[in-house]
This record gives structure tokens, sequence and C-alpha cells, in this order.
């Protein structure tokens, strides 16, 4: 039952919270959609006025929104291994035994403390002389006389998709580990026992116990157990992290391009979010880096509803 | 809930610790090399071993006379005190309209809510950062505190927790002539109160850790926040690896004790998070 005389002690609760969230989100949503159809500038050499859909049309041209694009699919390919590996640590993670949690701590560290300081920590490892990365495979290739070259990681332009650099393409002689793989292993390392491996891990603990042992009585093996019993139980929650590391991964990279790597070397690490800082906060074209956040926001939309109906698709089928 | 006790369990168990273990190492490895490269001397720390020949702990005082690594410190922790502190107090007041009175349009307003939480944070961006501009507040802590301190999360999250206290309590404070401000203070929040710690952690430590709104803001090296600094000593200040590390060493100690403290409430807030579908 609602009540009138309700509205006005509950707004006036809301008051604070809803202020702010209209003048800094709701508001803002709406004035950047505006302002996109502007040249707005920061620098006020040119005087403002509106360009129409201008903006989109040249994002929709620029070879390096379409490289930045494709850097963000690149990096957005790590997030099947991450949430894989999550998955893996997690049931490892689910059983009752003595140190257990601790381990869950452990795991879970590289996650809680990823950051500013952890990235540059990451600048030192992956160093080509002198980081731990290459030191290790040294030491393995030395050891196992395989005489391995060690990648120059962060400054160079290979990839493992071989994409060409500075245009969108592929090319044999870029085929390799580069500055992408560092930053998607690092991605990795910091994932694989953080928020996903906990949810996956309260996932598990509804499970019932039952139903295994069910399954293990009419002979099923461990892979069929897991196929046709745990894995439809974590449908709804891989759901909910692969929706989220889909808009995650369409926003992901600024940190990582502003703090290890400049979006270089040639690009190769810059993506959508990085490129709408460096037009908003380095060169001030505020108009067309709304513009093509707006773009982003869209694939943002798009992949949300898309994940939706296949979601749904994929729980019927289970 | 027991737990089968299969002869294959115990060997499967020896296998998944062992794995554990090697995960774990892995894990660890680059928190232990950064604490070791924050011992060693230049030298050493760009050369290939593993463990320090000499010792130099006085790595760590050096950072504070070549930064004022100190005053980045108090900074950060001014701004996410301010912060965890709003955002709790606005969020609360919130979940507190959406969760326990009944209002026309209430649940329309809350999808909005919830809808906004998809808007990336590019979009947004650009317009703070124009508003902060127009009010001189560029540069300041107000510009960096007062965006930051409204949270659609933590209206969702408070709201989640107040659904679970029983209705029949607000009924009796309201029958015993309490108004809606003392059943707020004396009735919701003092049950609420795992839900704020949860919020109060996560909002402190994503503060704490936020790199764009403080980079785009902040001009003056003395208002910088501890991520900030960090960056600028990286990159203004030459090849100095070790000095780094200790650096970053002391940056994630304040995130490390927080973890060891608030380990259980912040394993609740992220199976709450999840849970909105």
């Amino acid at each position: 039952m609602k009540r009138r005389r309700d509205l006005w002690p509950a707004l006036g609760f809301l008051a604070p919270n809803l202020a702010g969230f209209l003048v800094f989100t709701a508001g803002p949503v709406a004035f950047s959609l505006f302002a996109s159809l502007t040249n707005w500038n920061l620098k006020h050499t040119v005087p403002l006025r509106p360009v129409g859909l201008r903006n989109y049309a040249e994002a929709l041209a620029d070879p390096a929104f379409r490289l930045d694009f494709v850097n963000t699919l690149y990096f957005m390919l790590a997030a099947p291994l991450a949430i894989a590996g999550a998955l893996w640590v997690a049931i490892l993670l689910n059983r009752r035994l003595r140190g257990i949690a601790l381990f869950r701590a452990l795991l879970y560290l590289p996650s809680f403390t990823s950051g500013v300081a952890i990235m540059i920590l990451w600048k030192q490892l992956y160093n080509p002389d002198f980081g731990a990365v290459n030191v290790a495979i040294r030491h393995v290739s030395d050891w196992l006389h395989l005489g391995w070259q060690t990648p120059s990681w962060l400054s160079s332009t290979k990839s493992l998709g071989g994409l060409k650099v500075e245009e969108v393409g592929f090319e044999a002689k870029q085929f390799g580990l580069g500055a992408r793989e560092a930053l998607m292993g690092m991605g990795i390392w910091g994932a694989i026992g953080g928020n996903n491996m906990l949810l996956y891990l309260a996932a598990l603990t509804g499970v019932p116990d039952e139903l295994t042992e069910a399954a293990q009585l009419d002979g099923a093996g461990r892979w069929s157990c897991f196929r046709f019993v745990t894995w439809p139980h974590l449908a709804p929650t891989t759901f909910f992290i692969v929706v989220m590391s889909v808009i995650g991964g369409l926003q992901g990279g600024f940190e990582q391009a502003r703090v290890m790597t400049g979006g270089g070397p040639a690009g190769t690490t810059s993506t959508l979010a990085y490129y709408i800082y460096n037009l908003a906060f380095e060169q001030f074209r505020m108009g067309y880096a709304s513009a093509v956040a707006w773009v982003l926001f869209a694939f943002v939309l798009v992949a949300t509803l898309a994940n939706w109906r296949f979601g749904n698709r994929a729980a019927i089928e289970l | 809930m027991p737990r089968s006790s299969f002869r294959a369990d115990r060997r499967t168990d020896w296998l998944a610790v062992g794995i554990l273990v090697v995960l774990s190492l892995c894990a660890l490895a680059p928190f232990a090399w950064m604490v070791l490269a924050s011992f060693k001397p230049l030298q050493e720390a760009e050369g290939s071993g593993f463990l320090p020949k000499h010792w130099q702990p006085e790595n760590y005082a050096k950072v504070f006379t070549q930064i004022p690594f100190a005053r980045y410190f108090m900074n950060s922790a001014f701004v996410a005190l301010w912060v965890t502190f709003l955002t709790c107090l606005t969020s609360a007041m919130a979940a507190y309209a959406f969760a326990r009175v009944r209002w026309p349009g209430r649940d329309g307003v809350f999808k909005l809510y919830l809808a906004t939480m998809m808007v990336p944070g590019v979009v947004t961006m650009i317009p703070n950062y124009a508003i902060v501009v127009k009010l001189h507040l560029l540069d300041s802590f107000t510009g960096l505190i007062v965006p930051a301190s409204f949270s659609a999360f933590g209206t969702f999250l408070l709201r989640q927790f107040m659904l679970t206290i029983p209705p029949a309590l607000d009924e009796a404070a309201k029958m015993d002539g309490a108004g809606h401000w003392k059943v707020f203070l004396d009735v919701v929040m003092p049950l609420a109160k795992p839900g704020l710690a949860t919020l109060a952690i996560f909002t402190f430590l994503g503060t704490y850790g936020s790199f764009y709104w403080p980079l785009i803001l902040l001009k003056s090296p003395h208002m910088r926040t501890v991520p900030i600094g960090i960056l600028f000593f990286d990159s203004n200040y030459g090849r100095q690896t070790n000095l780094l590390m200790a650096a970053a060493v002391m940056a994630i100690i304040p995130p490390v004790v927080l973890y060891l403290f608030g380990q259980r409430l912040l394993v609740k807030g992220i199976q709450i998070g999840a849970v909105k579908g």
C-alpha cells in the first residue's frame, strides 16, 4: 500500500542523494549527449557551435578510433581466460580443509591491492633486462638449454594475434609476445583470485552435495559431474560475470595505458577509454570526446542487451 | 552440510593443495620481488639477483626526502575519509527512502538509479569536469570529494541490507510515536551496521585507489593523492627502481591492513552486489 503522506518524508531522505545523482550523473548524461553534437573545446580558440552528427561521422572514419577499438576487443580476449581461471581456483578452494582460508586470502591479494602502485611494480617486472619475468624465462631457458629469446614486453609491438601496427589487419611478422600480452598477463594475474572467484565460490557452496553424490553413484566421472551438475548450477553466476566483464572490458585499459605504456608502443596498448581521455583532457576537444564516449556507451548497451538475450536462452537450455 | 567422504576425495585434496600452493606462490612472487627490490641499492635492484646483497632500508627514508610522500598520504586519507562518511550518509538516507518508506513512484526512481550504474564513467566524466571548472573547484579537495559522494551502488547495497530488517520493528517504533528520523537513527541504522561497514570499506578503498578523477582535477604537486604522487614519482624523477618500489610497498599497506580487518565484510559485500540481476 503506497501512502501519499509518506511521499514528503521519503523525498526528504532521498534529497541529498537525489540531488547529487541529478547533478553528477543524470544531468551529465543528458549534457554529454548534447555536447557530442557541438564542437565544444575548452581551449576557447573556436567559438562554440552545433555541428550535428559530424563528431560521430568523424569518429567512425577516424583510424585512431578503429585501432583503439580493435585493441579494446583484443584486450577483452583475456576475459575468458580470467573467468575460467577464477572458476578453477574457486573449485580448488571449495573444500573443507584446514588453512583453506589462508589460500583464499593470499590469492585475493593481487586483486585487492590493484592500482597504480601495482602497475608500477609490473612495469619493472616487465623490464626486458632486469625484470623478474625475463629473468625467470632466462633461467628456465638456460636450465633446459632451450635458447629462448626473451620478449621485450612493454616496448614490443608484437602480439599473439599478429596485429598490424597503425593499421587494422594482420601481419605474420608481428606475431609474438608484446605489450598487449604483457598487460593481459598482468590483468589475469590480478583477476584470477579476485571478485569473480569469490562469486563462484559462493555459488559453488549453493550446489547441493546430494546432487553431485547422486551423480557419482550413478557412475558419472569428474568431468561429467562438473558438466551436467555443477556448471548448470553456476549458469546465473557465469552470466553475471560475463556481462560485467564485457561491460568492464569495453571501458577498460585506461589506467594501464596512462601509468605503464602511454598507449604505446605505436598505439598498440591504447584503448577507447584512453583515446577519450586524450581527446578530452590532453587536447580538450570535449565535444568530440563526448561523441566517442557515446559510441562507447552504445557498445556497452548493445553488449548488455545481447548478453541478456543470449544469457536467458542459455539459462533455459541448461 | 556434511561433505561426502569418497575415497577419491583425500587424494584429490592433496592434489588441490599442491596446485593452490603453486598458484599462491605465483600470486605472491611479484610482491616478494617488490619488497626485496625496495631494500636493494639501485644497481642491485636493476640486476638479476633475487635477494639483496646489501640491505638498504634507508631507501624508505629517502622516498620522503625526494617527494612529500607523507603529505600524499594525508591528502589521500583526508579525501577518502570524507568521501566515505558522505557516501555512507547519503546512501543510507536514500536506502531508507527506498527500503522502509512506501511512496508513489518509488520503484520507478529506484530502477532509474540502477540503470545509471550501467553508464560508463567516461560519459559523465567530461560534464563533471566542466561543472567543477565552472564552480572554480579545480585543484581543490572539495572538487575531489563532493562529486564522489553520491553512490547508486551504495544506495543499492544498503537497500538490500535494510530490506532484511523486519518491518514490525518500524511499526512498533511508530506506534510509540517515533517519526521517520527516529526510526532511521534508532531502529534501522543500528541494524544496518554490517551493511554500512561493508560500504565504508568499499568506498574508502575505492577512493584511496581512485586515479582518473584526481589525475584530471589536481594541478598542484602538494595536492596530490598517493596514486597521483607515485605516478609522477615514476615519470619525473628519473630511474630509481629501488625507491619507486619502496613507495609502492608503502602505498599498498593501507589496503592490506584494511583487508586483514575487513575480509569477511568485503566478501559479503561483493556477493550482495552481484545479486542485483
